[in-house]
């Protein structure tokens, strides 16, 4: 997909809370010895999705060096949204400047959910609408105690503002595609407090299906091959997960390593893709080109080909996404329990 | 009796078929069957699955893979016994030809498991023991064949003894088109890997697959593969009954009567394929069969006498462990690898000179056991 006027990024944040839990305080508990990846992402009692939104679109509306209230929409998709009915948005809105004259929702698609969000922008903006449209993926996402996804269900999030491409925006989009089908792979009911899933149907069939859906056609409509591209994000759910589909595309290790952050702090969820692409942004370099597809169980996947701009220099201010990951507190089960509001009182 | 033979095999690949339905792979199977025996009027189908109601919710699978089939009005019936639902179907289907009921008898094994979450898979499994004095105590199945590999252990062979079965599995599938899992697998890795039940390590279990394998059979004419020896045994269900557990009897008693109809000597069979769902299991089949003395099966197993060149081949297409175990259908897929075997048609698994070829396929932890001996004629 490609819109009537260029549209790029001009400014994105990210955060991920402190505290971690180590995949071995997990099996201490439970017996496990599964280690999906080495440790998660989990916030304190006074946060939640909305002040993940917030504490990265503040950061991205300071790096976009625009005034926020010409903002003219701000999407949060997420999967853990404070409030059943309440958009989140509003609530990030107001925080960051934007009301009153803006469009904004939550989004919920799973896991691509934030990129859910950006497509919508990249219209919005590309179509003229708006001069400004922010997009968030963000999440303090459900892992129900001795299921195989406490391991990874982590917080964190980023967002993106979009504007017409210009000499300030840090990466413009080349194109996009998204791949979307009916796959009950992974789902939570209302009222549910933890989502179930398909287990072994998580894999082929849903995440390796539509990313490489994604992938390969807009590879093939582009032109592009695995090798023009320095850097590639895939959704993380897991440590395996997107460096298998990264082979089996034909991206290598290098090119994933920088965006590849759930061995650190687990699967963000809607927050997985977005987080891995502004930790690419970290230490990408004007010129390079960027593969991103992110998955959303459901099922879907958008696949974006993204390339960096001389103005990311400019645009890359402190604090980059590497000091969230690398200040960290390690918290035992039981005090984890209580971060997540797990104990019954 | 008249003599009876197999006229024709399909087998499709064992693996995770998330596209296709349960009745999919039973047509996919008996159309390759068919085709390879060139045979279309098929005068009676038997269905062999144990998990459908569980998995599927669908009883009632004689009339409904008749029906996806194309063939509806033909009779048709559905064998359940558990894991030897394959073996006791074919004993059947034996029957049903021999008697002279039947002309073209189709036999067909499917099961799919990946619809479902592995819990229900393990309920469904445990459904093999008896409910009220044995299931109910929570036991799994691998928690029983665990006793019986400790027993083992403690009277006969080390740990690594026994996991060799798995490895050996592993090796002779390689190559294979149909095998779920045609790869090596180290004795290392296998011994690294977690305890399903300990002392049984995961890698030393059968996984959950999708499959389906066909067969067709007709009176004999002298000429192919025929169907030398046919007969199922049982056993107690509840293991706490029988006197010694580390013998099967329903192994032994279910190979002495097919051996004595087929008018052979343990020590005549080529090749064999044994249900090795748990390595413990394999080398229990092994000796139940008397392809080697009681308490010798794991020293067997480490050895190249049951590679295809060897005195005894067990598993030359990677058995349940490799090849994959789709419960009702694993028995038929047995079947169809000895078929091809004694057909020359086993390509890199061939053993060469094959005569006759068995297969040993039970269902619980051996309270129900099928040996069907098969033969060369020509």
């Amino acid at each position: 997909m490609k819109t009537v006027k260029p549209v790029g990024i001009i400014g994105y944040g990210a955060y991920v809370p402190m505290y971690r839990l180590q995949a071995s305080e997990i099996n201490r508990v439970w017996g496990g010895s599964g280690v999906p990846v080495e440790e998660k992402s989990v916030v304190a009692v006074d946060e939640d999705t909305i002040t993940i939104s917030v504490e990265a679109a503040k950061q991205a509306v300071k790096r976009a060096k625009i005034d926020p209230s010409e903002i003219g929409a701000v999407y949060v998709g997420t999967e853990s949204k404070p409030y059943a009915v309440k958009p989140s948005g509003t609530i990030v809105a107001e925080a960051i400047g934007a009301t009153p004259n803006v469009l904004t929702a939550d989004y919920e698609f799973a896991c691509k959910a934030g990129t859910e969000a950006m497509q919508t922008c990249i219209g919005l903006v590309g179509s003229g609408m708006h001069k400004y449209a922010m997009a968030i993926g963000a999440d303090t996402a459900q892992g129900k105690p001795n299921d195989a996804l406490e391991y990874t269900a982590a917080c964190g999030g980023a967002a993106f503002i979009f504007s017409e491409k210009n000499n300030s925006t840090l990466a413009y989009i080349e194109s996009s595609y998204s791949f979307v089908t009916d796959t009950p792979d992974f789902w939570r009911r209302a009222k549910e407090a933890y989502p179930r899933h398909g287990n072994r149907f998580t894999g082929e069939p849903a995440y390796f299906k539509h990313i490489k859906g994604a992938g390969k056609a807009l590879l093939e409509e582009t032109g592009y091959k695995p090798s023009d591209f320095k850097w590639a994000v895939f959704h993380q759910p897991n440590s395996k997960f997107p460096i298998n589909v990264a082979h089996m595309l034909g991206f290598s290790m290098d090119q994933i390593e920088p965006g590849l952050v759930v061995p650190r702090i687990g699967n963000t969820y809607a927050g997985s893709t977005p987080v891995g692409l502004a930790a690419t942004f970290d230490v990408a370099e004007p010129n390079d080109k960027i593969f991103v597809v992110s998955y959303g169980s459901g099922s879907g996947s958008d696949a974006f080909i993204i390339s960096v701009q001389q103005a990311i220099n400019e645009k890359r201010e402190d604090p980059k996404l590497l000091s969230f990951i690398e200040h960290r507190k390690y918290i035992d089960y039981a005090t984890y329990l209580k971060q997540r509001g797990q104990i019954l009182q | 009796m008249r003599k009876v033979k197999v006229a024709g095999v399909g087998l499709i690949p064992v693996k995770e078929y998330w596209e296709k339905s349960i009745q999919d792979l039973f047509v996919d199977a008996s159309l390759i069957a068919m085709k390879d025996a060139g045979i279309e009027d098929i005068e009676k189908i038997y269905v062999s699955n144990m998990c459908s109601a569980q998995i599927q919710e669908q009883l009632n699978l004689a009339a409904v893979m008749t029906d996806f089939l194309g063939k509806p009005g033909i009779p048709a019936t559905r064998i359940e016994a558990s894991s030897a639902s394959g073996g006791v179907a074919f004993h059947e289907a034996v029957q049903a030809v021999a008697s002279g009921y039947s002309n073209v008898v189709l036999v067909t094994g499917v099961e799919k498991m990946s619809d479902v979450l592995p819990e229900i898979i393990t309920t469904s499994l445990a459904m093999a023991e008896e409910q009220e004095y044995t299931s109910y105590t929570g036991v799994t199945k691998a928690g029983i064949a665990a006793m019986i590999h400790r027993l083992y252990m403690e009277s006969y062979a080390s740990p690594e003894e026994i996991c060799m079965m798995a490895v050996k599995s592993h090796e002779h599938a390689v190559g294979c088109k149909h095998a779920q899992y045609p790869f090596k697998m180290s004795l290392e890795r296998a011994m690294s890997s977690p305890m399903e039940a300990d002392p049984i390590h995961i890698m030393e279990c059968s996984g959950i697959g999708d499959g389906a394998a066909s067969i067709i059979l007709v009176p004999s004419d002298g000429e192919g593969v025929e169907v030398a020896g046919t007969a199922i045994s049982t056993d107690y269900t509840n293991i706490a009954q029988r006197s010694n557990l580390l013998e099967m009897k329903a192994i032994k008693t279910a190979a002495d009567k097919a051996y004595n109809m087929a008018g052979i000597q343990s020590s005549d069979v080529d090749l064999a394929e044994v249900q090795d769902d748990f390595t413990i299991n394999g080398i229990l089949g092994i000796e139940g069969l008397g392809l080697t003395k009681i308490g010798e099966g794991a020293k067997l197993v480490n050895t190249q006498e049951i590679d295809k060149e060897g005195r005894i081949p067990i598993n030359t297409f990677g058995g349940l462990k490799a090849r994959g175990n789709p419960i009702g259908a694993t028995g038929i897929y047995q079947l169809a690898e000895i078929t091809l075997q004694l057909q020359n048609k086993a390509l890199g698994h061939q053993v060469e000179g094959a005569r006759i070829g068995l297969a040993q396929n039970m269902g619980g932890m051996a309270s129900i056991c099928a040996v069907n001996v098969l033969r060369r004629i020509n």
